[in-house]
């Protein structure tokens, strides 16, 4: 098998700084947000004793569940042998953590008490999911940055599909255990299922891959290295299986509601009636994330590197759209706690709950996306994550 | 193995013996148990004993009674607890609500239905199995409550509540805090079932007080635990339902009329 160069990227160009600037600039405006929530309390939020968990967790979860897709780049390279997807690994594994770093600070930082993340650290209740994702997450930064070491340092290489191999597993129970926070509830009919957790690790196979090689795209273009189709090919042929994949978990899950008559008025209500989550579940989830980049990937569209990243993008877009009607749709549908008779109270009872993100909120979430990114932008120049060039004749020598 | 055949063994040496202590135990406790109950209602718990399984707190709301336009309950509990009002509220929409009326309507004959909604205080809690820190607990007396101090302000317990009881607590408090009620911004709160009452003996909640003062009687806390008390009285004689009982949490609240 041919050897591949790996090197930094130099990182010393105006564009290097001005991209760097630009993201650190977001990871500003998220720790402001951060402090102006904290200072004066959710009040300031458009999150109410409703709509308990908003924006700043559609972002942080969507980041999370993405993190353990990034890694599954490396996964095909290490755990399942296939040679071309090696030079890839190295990225794959620091995007990972990247991403994870930042759902993980959106998620904390959306505390009603982060300044107590400590108790967190130290009182645990091991019935609760969260507790169990707080293990997941620790574990998923120890076990991938040392198959990042791995990759890394020649003189550990021989422990790189054992340490792969662990990564890979530890990836599936964690998004297992993220989709299950959800699953693993019982108020809202939405919830309450196992269908979460598969559903979960596919979504994080296509936003991860659809963040992994936009990243990639860009790291090639803007340092000038040489990326050629056949890696291309190869990643958007797979990003075509993991999109239908998700399609095919999401149909699954909602026509099973459908059949069942206690689930038609939460299904009417998101499919049908729920206005904006309606339009963000079928316009942005199902036609933006799943059905034109099918369309472009598998017309001859999905031959233009350009075309290619606008499927991604729009992966991305849809995976977010997916997080909020999850997360925001599931709690502004009423709880039917009388079934048969209306409800009606100050607390909101029996109508359906609105929420208007705030500021703060957007730029907390974003401050998550921007410090992920800016972590990436600058291990690629302390470390030796990308190969010198990509192009199809370094690739093809890799597989024979 | 050996120690358990030891003890196996020397368990046929003395039976009779074995039988009177069992038997003279059994006595003595029927004989100061009321005493002993009598002395918890009537003196409150002592600070240096836990809360005792023997006792399960809980309400029965008799929805027949509750009246249209009433929210004495809901004033009273504010008052005891230092919440402020939803109505003098400067954010009524983010304003933790301990307890609310409820208003149900039958689409179908027009039948209207009042009653107050709070926590459940149920006996397998869905907020305490997902609360992190745990936080969110039980105690003996079944009584639910989050422990002011450890609690991150996550709101997983909020998302796991079937009733909607609880609140996070959006915007620093002002004065009207209660000495021994604590509450803080960014922690979750709840109805406590009057907790700092029931400790200090009072044997009732400041909602039930006040719906028997307004001369409704809809509202009766005791304990159900103890078959002579009113409250088991009143259960065994009324038809009572659990809200959502489908989901077998085995409530600390039942309602009549529903």
């Amino acid at each position: 098998m041919a050897s591949i160069t790996f090197r930094e990227v130099e990182g010393s160009s105006l564009k290097y700084w001005l991209l760097f600037g630009f993201l650190g600039l977001f990871v500003l405006f998220g720790a402001l947000a951060w402090n102006y929530m904290h200072h004066y309390g959710h009040v300031v939020t458009g999150m109410d004793n409703q709509i308990v968990w908003g924006l700043p967790h559609v972002f942080a979860v969507f980041l999370i569940v993405a993190a353990s897709g990034a890694l599954n780049v490396a996964s095909i390279a290490s755990v399942f042998n296939k040679p071309m997807y090696k030079p890839l690994a190295p990225l794959s594994a620091i995007l990972a953590l990247a991403l994870m770093l930042g759902g993980l600070l959106v998620l904390v930082l959306d505390l009603g008490r982060s300044d107590r993340l400590i108790v967190a650290m130290t009182h645990f209740n091991f019935k609760s999911m969260f507790t169990w994702n707080v293990f997941l997450y620790s574990g998923f930064f120890g076990l991938v940055g040392v198959y990042l070491w791995t990759m890394l340092d020649r003189s550990v290489k021989s422990w790189s599909k054992a340490a792969g191999t662990a990564a890979f597993i530890w990836r599936l129970i964690l998004t297992t255990g993220t989709g299950s926070l959800f699953g693993f509830l019982i108020a809202r009919e939405l919830y309450g299922t196992a269908m979460l957790a598969p559903m979960f690790i596919i979504m994080s196979f296509a936003y991860g891959l659809a963040i992994y090689l936009m990243v990639l795209v860009a790291a090639y273009a803007w340092t000038g290295r040489t990326l050629g189709d056949a890696v291309m090919t190869r990643l958007k042929t797979l990003l075509v299986v993991f999109v239908a994949a998700v399609l095919y978990f999401v149909v699954v899950h909602h026509m099973t509601n459908l059949y069942f008559a206690k689930y038609q008025a939460v299904e009417a209500f998101i499919l049908r009636d729920g206005g904006l989550f309606t339009t963000l579940f079928w316009v942005g989830q199902i036609i933006i994330g799943c059905v034109a980049p099918l369309v472009i990937l598998l017309s001859g569209l999905g031959k233009q590197r350009a075309w290619i990243m606008i499927a991604c993008a729009l992966v991305i877009v849809g995976g977010v759209a997916q997080m909020y009607v999850t997360i925001i749709g599931a709690q502004a549908f009423p709880l039917d706690m009388f079934p048969g008779l209306t409800e009606q109270s100050s607390f909101f009872d029996g109508e359906v709950h609105g929420y208007m993100p705030s500021v703060p909120e957007l730029f907390l979430g974003l401050g998550g996306v921007a410090i992920a990114l800016l972590a990436t932008t600058f291990a690629v120049k302390v470390l030796r994550l990308l190969p010198v060039s990509l192009d199809d004749a370094t690739v093809a020598k890799l597989e024979h | 193995m050996s120690e358990l055949n030891s003890m196996s063994n020397q368990a046929p040496e003395s039976p009779e013996r074995r039988r009177f202590v069992g038997a003279a135990t059994a006595a003595a406790g029927l004989a100061i148990a009321p005493g002993v109950m009598l002395y918890q209602v009537a003196h409150g718990r002592p600070d240096d004993q836990p809360a005792s399984s023997a006792v399960r707190w809980g309400m029965l709301v008799d929805s027949t009674k509750c009246a249209t336009g009433c929210n004495d309950c809901v004033s009273a509990c504010s008052t005891e607890n230092g919440w402020t009002p939803v109505a003098e509220s400067e954010h009524p929409r983010q304003a933790p609500q301990w307890i609310r009326k409820l208003e149900l309507e039958d689409p179908l004959t027009q039948r209207e239905t009042n009653l107050p909604m709070m926590c459940q205080h149920c006996a397998e809690p869905p907020c305490v199995d997902v609360c992190p820190t745990g936080a969110s607990f039980k105690r003996a007396d079944g009584i639910v409550l989050v422990n002011r101090h450890t609690c991150i302000g996550c709101r997983y317990c909020m998302m796991a509540c079937p009733y909607k009881a609880r609140s996070l607590v959006h915007e620093p408090l002002n004065d009207t805090q209660k000495p021994d009620v604590p509450r803080g911004m960014g922690c979750v709160e709840a109805c406590t079932f009057c907790v700092q009452k029931v400790d200090r003996g009072d044997g009732n909640t400041a909602c039930a007080e006040a719906c028997t003062a307004a001369g409704h009687n809809a509202l009766l806390f005791g304990d159900m635990n103890d078959p002579e008390s009113e409250i088991s009285r009143r259960l065994r004689e009324l038809p009572t339902k659990q809200v959502r009982a489908d989901l077998n949490l085995n409530l600390g609240v039942r309602y009549h009329g529903i």
